[in-house]
């Protein structure tokens, strides 16, 4: 048989690949150098603002470090900032803008609960993977979805599960809760409550305050006089209020008090007022004072971002950090970039490959990527672990106690998302 | 805690808000009684009340009673100058009709909300109080030994929470005695009663509806910077005190000022003690109920004139 036997027919076919030839070879050209674009779904305004002012500068710090060692498989890396409001239904259009008009590779950033469960059935149905920072156990609970991943942050009922013992170890087991009436609060309402029960301990009474409340005393007199500790978590603009006021109720007769830092986040411990909470606990996710021993991981992240060691902005001291939830920015996105560079990811095409490569991914080890600690993730609950701090107040700072382990905050899988088609 | 002590706190908490709230009405009716405007951006003449005396303590450092002195003065005069440009580059072009005013102060409120969200910003900012000490306060009871008197734990309220109650009485007394006493007032109440006719008696209308506007605003500025040692200052705080200010003037009746306070007394007690006792939401599905009540029964408020 003639080999090279050239017909008009192969000659056209020819032609119209060749034709084609340049395009095509533009395309992959236009894939290696445009940038790969991250949408940052960012509480700028509404309840969770001042979370989300330093989730930015995390946010920012983050990827100009990422940046300068080469970007994402030799590209570089865009954020693309919206403003959800820390409102859910605006979360889920924020989703559709990052999808839709700005044509985004991923979708990460959001922290407050109710905005993480409004935005993510969105995020299923674009095919947006979606790295949220959020503390909230719906991740690993398996209320989302394949898409929705919380690799940078552990979840309060690891957190929860952790401290129980040293809680009831240590200070009291007749306890008295007062959480935020929204989904991330009844987390703590019914974790904290199975743990410390495990425990031998007893919880009074549960007080359920609305995020957005602004006058606190009238909720007190719920709190049952025998009383040992006052278990706290409160989130929303006015928390400095909801801590001064309690310490204005208690006067000088106030049990143990055990908070979640959530309850001054972004607050200066030194404001007037706050004398009380001499003496008294708070869970931290990562210690806002440099601590004694810290490490020099904590001193390279603490300075890329701009927080001195009290915590609070190097340009502005009366601009505190939150600093026990904003290392999950920086985490999550030094994830996303492993994640992409093990799945050898190009563009949209690939979002299955990124989200396959970082259910892939188990032992994070303390460095320059994970400042906070060593982290274990579990990605069949798409849910990473980790070690929690517990600090009491002495002279106005926070001084580390005691640091649980992985172990402490491990609990069984109740979904796997693996097995959940993309 | 026990019952006693326990009511007591509930009043004492309602009373605050009460006093607040009947500042920021007296200013809602008040601009409603003259002018008949409904303005729907009182609550955010409310905040930029609490935000400026933010700013004014930053500019003023030192003893927080400086700062704060000056925002009590100052605060309550930039937001009437405010309104009043408003009311006279705004209302006054649409006439006042009723429907257009409606729109405009809505308007109105979105402008002043966002310019603030803009240059403010986002944050809840606390302003510190010029003096605040815990007081406990004793109770007595019936015990073994016949009548005991002691602290019960938990009952207690701060020196700065009485002073606003305090405030808050001697300003309405003030304002009474401005409406019924002076020349001012006299003026103001013959606009109300009949505009064309007042103007006939060479009753300057428009410049006192602008007045009238600048001091309902004032009014709510000046209760929020009362409030606001106690609650920062936030650009979505004019959202509450708007609602319950058209609550508390539609119960007392639209446009006098006895029939408010006693509405906002009688709001901010019931919303102390059954937020205490049962839950806040409660005592808002009470309010908003009493208003539907107060509407079909009697629709010109307890206090209000039945129209000719």
């Amino acid at each position: 048989m003639p080999k090279a036997q050239l017909t008009r027919r192969t000659a056209l076919q020819g032609l119209a690949g060749a034709s084609t030839l340049p395009l095509w070879a533009r395309y992959a050209q236009a894939q290696t150098s445009e940038p790969i674009k991250l949408g940052f779904q960012v509480h700028s305004t509404g309840i969770g603002s001042a979370y989300g002012r330093w989730y930015g500068r995390t946010t920012e710090a983050a990827v100009k470090l990422i940046n300068e060692a080469g970007g994402i498989n030799g590209r570089q890396v865009e954020v693309i900032a919206e403003d959800d409001g820390t409102d859910p239904k605006r979360g889920a259009e924020v989703l559709e803008k990052f999808a839709n008009r700005h044509g985004c590779d991923v979708a990460f950033g959001t922290l407050f609960s109710h905005v993480v469960i409004g935005s993510a059935p969105r995020a299923g149905e674009l095919k947006m993977p979606y790295f949220v920072v959020s503390e909230g156990h719906h991740v690993a609970s398996g209320m989302l979805n394949r898409y929705t991943l919380q690799p940078g942050i552990t979840d309060v009922k690891s957190q929860v599960i952790a401290m129980a013992p040293f809680v009831a170890d240590n200070l009291a087991k007749k306890i008295t809760m007062i959480f935020p009436d929204f989904a991330f609060g009844h987390n703590h309402r019914d974790f904290f409550t199975e743990a410390i029960t495990a425990q031998g301990g007893e919880v009074l009474a549960q007080i359920a305050i609305p995020p957005s409340e602004t006058s606190f005393t009238r909720y007190f007199p719920q709190i049952p006089r025998e009383t040992e500790l006052v278990y706290h978590v409160m989130v929303g603009p006015a928390v400095l209020t909801f801590v001064k006021e309690l310490g204005e109720f208690f006067g000088p007769s106030r049990p143990e008090i055990f908070g979640f830092i959530d309850s001054l986040e972004a607050v200066d411990l030194r404001s007037p007022g706050l004398d009380f909470l001499e003496g008294t606990y708070f869970w931290e996710g990562m210690p806002r004072y440099a601590q004694p021993d810290q490490s020099e991981h904590d001193k390279f992240y603490r300075e890329a971002v701009g927080v001195d060691a009290n915590g609070a902005s190097m340009s502005d001291a009366k601009d505190v950090s939150t600093y026990a939830h904003m290392f999950g920015c920086w985490e999550t996105l030094h994830i996303i970039k492993d994640g992409m560079e093990s799945a050898g990811y190009q563009g949209p095409q690939d979002r299955a490959k990124l989200i396959e490569a970082v259910e892939a991914m188990t032992d994070m080890p303390e460095s320059l990527a994970h400042p906070q600690g060593n982290k274990v993730f579990n990605g069949k609950t798409h849910q990473v672990f980790g070690h929690q701090y517990i600090s009491r107040v002495e002279d106005g700072r926070m001084v580390k106690l005691h640091t649980t382990s992985i172990e402490d905050g491990l609990y069984p899988d109740e979904v796997d998302y693996t097995t959940q088609p993309f | 805690m026990e019952f006693g002590p326990h009511l007591l706190l509930a009043v004492l908490e309602g009373a605050v808000t009460a006093a607040v709230l009947s500042l920021t009405a007296a200013g809602l009716s008040l601009v409603f009684g003259v002018m008949r405007v409904v303005n729907i951006a009182h609550g955010e003449f409310f905040m930029l009340g609490a935000v400026l005396a933010w700013v004014l303590v930053q500019v003023f450092p030192g003893h927080p009673a400086v700062g704060f002195v000056v925002a009590l003065i100052v605060a309550p005069l930039i937001v009437g100058s405010i309104a009043a440009v408003a009311d006279l580059t705004i209302l006054k072009r649409i006439n006042y009709d009723p429907e257009r005013t409606i729109v405009a102060t809505i308007g109105l409120l979105y402008i002043i909300q966002q310019v603030t969200l803009m240059t403010y910003g986002p944050d809840a900012r606390a302003v510190e109080a010029p003096f605040n000490q815990r007081l406990a306060l004793p109770w007595v009871d019936w015990g073994e030994g016949g009548l005991q008197v002691y602290y019960p734990w938990g009952l207690s309220t701060t020196t700065y929470k009485i002073a606003v109650i305090g405030a808050a009485g001697a300003l309405l007394c003030g304002i009474w005695a401005m409406m019924t006493r002076t020349r001012l007032g006299l003026v103001m109440r013959a606009t109300q009663a009949d505009r064309e006719m007042a103007q006939a008696f060479g009753i300057p209308v428009e410049r006192v509806y602008a007045m009238v506007f600048g001091l309902g605003a004032g009014l709510a500025a000046l209760a929020a910077v009362l409030i606001v040692p106690i609650q920062q200052a936030h650009y979505l705080m004019g959202g509450d005190p708007l609602l319950l200010s058209f609550i508390v003037v539609i119960i007392g009746g639209l446009g006098s000022l006895p029939g408010t306070v006693l509405a906002a007394v009688f709001i901010g007690l019931s919303d102390g003690v059954i937020s205490v006792f049962f839950s806040p939401t409660l005592a808002k599905i009470f309010a908003t109920l009493l208003v539907g009540l107060v509407l079909v029964f009697r629709p010109q408020g307890l206090f209000g004139e039945r129209p000719a």
